[in-house]
């Protein structure tokens, strides 16, 4: 095969001048968890509000979700970072557009928002299912006992909806982590982008690939082992297969 | 689980890292084109005026007419006038890997040649001689490559310019944050909507993109260049002696006979898509080289 | 704030985005979906009744694919493809491929891995009794499928199959990345040709939007149509 192997590639200098090619990767892999924790935790929040929404028995709450929900599902990831990031600062006021745009690390505050509330459409419905799936008498036991619906959303519904959502959720996490990639289109620094740039750089294109899928198989690992820890510490007794 | 995960890539590496390396005589470009009766050029979106999308979305430019020129000549060689010509859009950040995994057979845009990259690919005769600057908003004011000072500057990804900009901004401790674009006209446009202060790239690019903005006016470039002017070449697969003579002998033959004529064509008329005339005078530099055709990667040997 | 909207560079763009653009996706997406479809239920099958060796090597790829990036593993294969091309068929120098051949076999490869699990999850919730009933009959273990299991899969699995298919033909976008020629990357292309981020991209939306909406609405209603009832 006419490719010249340089596995030494990562101990080499590059030429941004602070440091190898194995630390410029590492500060990408730093930058996809950072982006992924906040964008997930962006999505669990907005997503939950949206789910109750959603799990509301009018009519109108429903169509109200899905007013969040379908175009944040429908309309490619790519596509909508392109509208965070390039058509949005150009339809609002023109001062709030540039202070938008003049924000330092811009890329970075639009990958979150932008994989934050793509995700949270996904976690709407997960959150949505696991209302949906829970007997309605614990709605009623809780009213009964003299908690307002919004306690009983909080103590009684929600606690029990995510721990029957937990393994779906955990594979978002997943996908909240592989879909940070995707920023790269808008300038993000992550571990694919950073992959790239070693290519680019140093054109060992194979030996940086292999690198960055180490570095997300490792942090796929990694969350997979910290939900299951979740769910371990957040069984009931009693409840569900134990 | 997990580990079964790795099974399939490492044997992947294993076959292919213990590949024996080709002879390169069966496996030339030449050979190739004879064989496929198809031979596939790298082409540019947004290198004005070297190779780049006209109204009709076809590419067209400069390098493009050069790389045709080649073309031709290896029909005539291996007496096969019936070759298809495919072209493949390329980014700066994959051509040299497309390049070595043979999706384009020459890549006709605006490849700065130099050293690091021969170790890759190899380049035919220089076809211009630009060097890295930036272009910012007028309204910025800015000169100099200090006072880009902490803003945020966009270059292309796999670009010279960008690692000119990374090297400046690490040595200088400017502490610029560099963002890379997908392409020149995505670098241009950051800067146009105020996403970048500035744009480093060749000059020759700037002015072709700042010729086709909505308001060239806004833009004004920088006096303090990145880099010397380089040379740009028609990019080649590495060791592959006979395709290189071929397109060695084409362009010095059109450099040397054509090269002014094509220059006026593409650096002094109206061209498409929106006829704007870009009026880069030839220098003497760039006159010595059509004369002179060379495929030297050093700067310096071009000096006027 | 629309007031430098210029519907014209919409209007002019109409041709080079649908003829070829949105060519280039939906005949992507379609043969993707169809190998995928196809590969996924070989791996599916063979995951659940091949030799362990078979069903462990399966299951890596299939967690493989399913723990990276898209983005990533398009760059593996444009880049990697023609390598493997020239290693598996002896070939003195890399195998051309091209970019929509390229794409077509990521998405097809990628996809399969998502598809087999959809499709081993249908396997999975037919009762066993059907096939122990199959067997009774005297048929065997590939009658069983192609004739019990595998047609019931498909139907109660379709619509499952099809939001798939529609993540799919939302992911294809991505190939934005390697400057093909697809829905996406035609509207970048005359977006940055003509400075018009903000028609092109908004206008991408409304049709990726128009597209995956109704198809996602006509895969709601299948579900109730398709549902055995039991």
């Amino acid at each position: 095969m006419n490719y010249h192997w340089n596995w030494g590639i990562f101990l080499e200098p590059s030429p941004e001048g602070n440091g190898t090619y194995g630390q410029m990767l590492l500060s990408g892999l730093w930058m996809t968890l950072q982006v992924s924790v906040l964008a997930w935790t962006l999505a669990l929040c907005a997503g939950s509000c949206v789910g109750v929404v959603r799990s509301l028995p009018s009519a109108w709450a429903r169509r109200l979700s899905d007013v969040w929900i379908e175009p944040l599902r429908n309309i490619p990831l790519l596509v909508q970072l392109f509208l965070w990031y390039f058509v949005l600062p150009e339809l609002i006021p023109e001062t709030w557009g540039d202070w938008l745009k003049q924000l330092p690390n811009a890329p970075f505050y639009n990958a979150v928002v932008g994989v934050g509330l793509f995700m949270s459409a996904r976690v709407a419905v997960q959150v949505a299912t696991g209302l949906a799936a829970l007997p309605r008498g614990q709605m009623a036991a809780g009213l009964a006992l003299g908690l307002t619906p919004g306690q009983t959303y909080r103590y009684v519904l929600l606690p029990m909806a995510f721990r029957v959502v937990l393994p779906p959720l955990t594979s978002e996490l997943i996908n909240t982590i592989k879909n940070t990639s995707v920023a790269l289109t808008i300038g993000l620094a992550e571990l694919t982008a950073r992959a790239r740039a070693v290519q680019e750089f140093s054109f060992q294109v194979f030996e940086a690939f292999a690198a960055a899928t180490l570095g997300y198989l490792a942090i796929n690992l990694l969350a997979t082992l910290a939900m299951r820890l979740i769910e371990r510490q957040a069984r009931l007794p009693g409840y569900g297969k134990a | 689980m997990r580990k079964a995960l790795l099974l399939p890539i490492l044997g992947l590496f294993i076959g292919l890292t213990t590949q024996t390396h080709t002879a390169d005589a069966p496996g030339g470009t030449l050979q190739k084109i004879k064989e496929t009766k198809l031979i596939t050029l790298g082409v540019r979106d947004s290198s004005a005026p070297f190779s780049y999308l006209d109204a009709q979305q076809k590419h067209t430019g400069y390098a493009i007419e050069v790389c045709l020129r080649i073309v031709a000549a290896v029909k005539k060689e291996l007496n096969l006038p019936d070759i298809k010509v495919e072209m493949t859009s390329v980014t700066s950040a994959t051509r040299i890997p497309l390049m070595a995994n043979g999706t384009i057979d020459l890549e006709c845009g605006s490849t700065t040649n130099n050293a690091e990259r021969q170790k890759q690919v190899t380049f035919t005769n220089t076809h211009f001689l630009t060097a890295s600057v930036f272009v910012a908003k007028k309204s910025a004011n800015l000169k100099r490559i200090d006072d880009l000072k902490g803003k945020t500057v966009v270059s292309t990804a796999g670009s010279t310019n960008i690692v000119q900009l990374e090297k400046a901004n690490a040595e200088r401790k400017l502490g610029i944050t560099v963002i890379p674009a997908k392409d020149h006209a995505e670098g241009l446009l950051m800067v146009e909507t105020g996403r970048a202060a500035a744009f480093v790239m060749d000059d020759v690019i700037i002015a072709g993109l700042v010729a086709g903005a909505k308001d060239p006016g806004m833009f004004a470039l920088g006096s303090e260049p990145f880099s010397r002017p380089e040379p740009y070449g028609i990019m080649l697969r590495k060791d592959d002696p006979a395709f290189k003579a071929i397109a060695d002998r084409v362009t010095a033959e059109v450099f040397k006979k054509d090269g002014e004529a094509l220059y006026k064509k593409w650096f002094l008329s109206p061209i498409p898509p929106k006829n704007i005339n870009m009026n880069l005078a030839l220098t003497p530099a760039m006159k010595k080289a059509l004369a002179n055709p060379s495929s030297n990667p050093d700067p310096a040997s071009y000096a006027d | 704030m629309f007031s430098n909207f210029d519907f014209g560079e919409i209007w002019r763009a109409l041709p080079f985005l649908f003829l070829d653009g949105m060519r280039f996706t939906l005949t992507l997406t379609f043969l993707a979906t169809a190998g995928g479809i196809l590969l996924g239920t070989v791996l599916a099958l063979l995951r659940l009744s091949g030799g362990r060796a078979v069903s462990a090597i399966v299951a890596g790829y299939v967690n493989l694919m399913r723990s990276l990036p898209l983005l990533l593993v398009i760059f593996w294969f444009y880049f990697l493809v023609p390598y493997v091309g020239q290693w598996v068929m002896g070939a003195p120098r890399p195998i051309k491929v091209g970019g929509f051949t390229s794409a077509l076999l990521t998405f097809t490869l990628f996809e399969a891995a998502y598809f087999s699990e959809i499709i081993r999850g249908g396997i999975q919730s037919i009762p066993n009794g059907q096939a122990a009933a199959a067997a009774a009959l005297g048929l065997t273990h590939a009658q069983t499928m192609r004739y019990v299991i595998l047609p019931q899969v498909f139907r109660t699995m379709l619509p499952v199959l099809l939001t798939q298919t529609i993540v799919l033909f939302q992911d294809t976008s991505l190939v934005y990345v390697l400057s093909l020629d697809d829905f996406l990357g035609v509207a970048s292309k005359i977006a940055q040709r003509d400075g018009r981020l903000v028609e092109l991209y908004l206008f991408a939306a409304l049709v990726y939007f128009a597209i995956s909406f109704c198809a996602s609405q006509a895969a709601r209603r299948l579900q109730s149509r398709v549902a055995i009832v039991r």
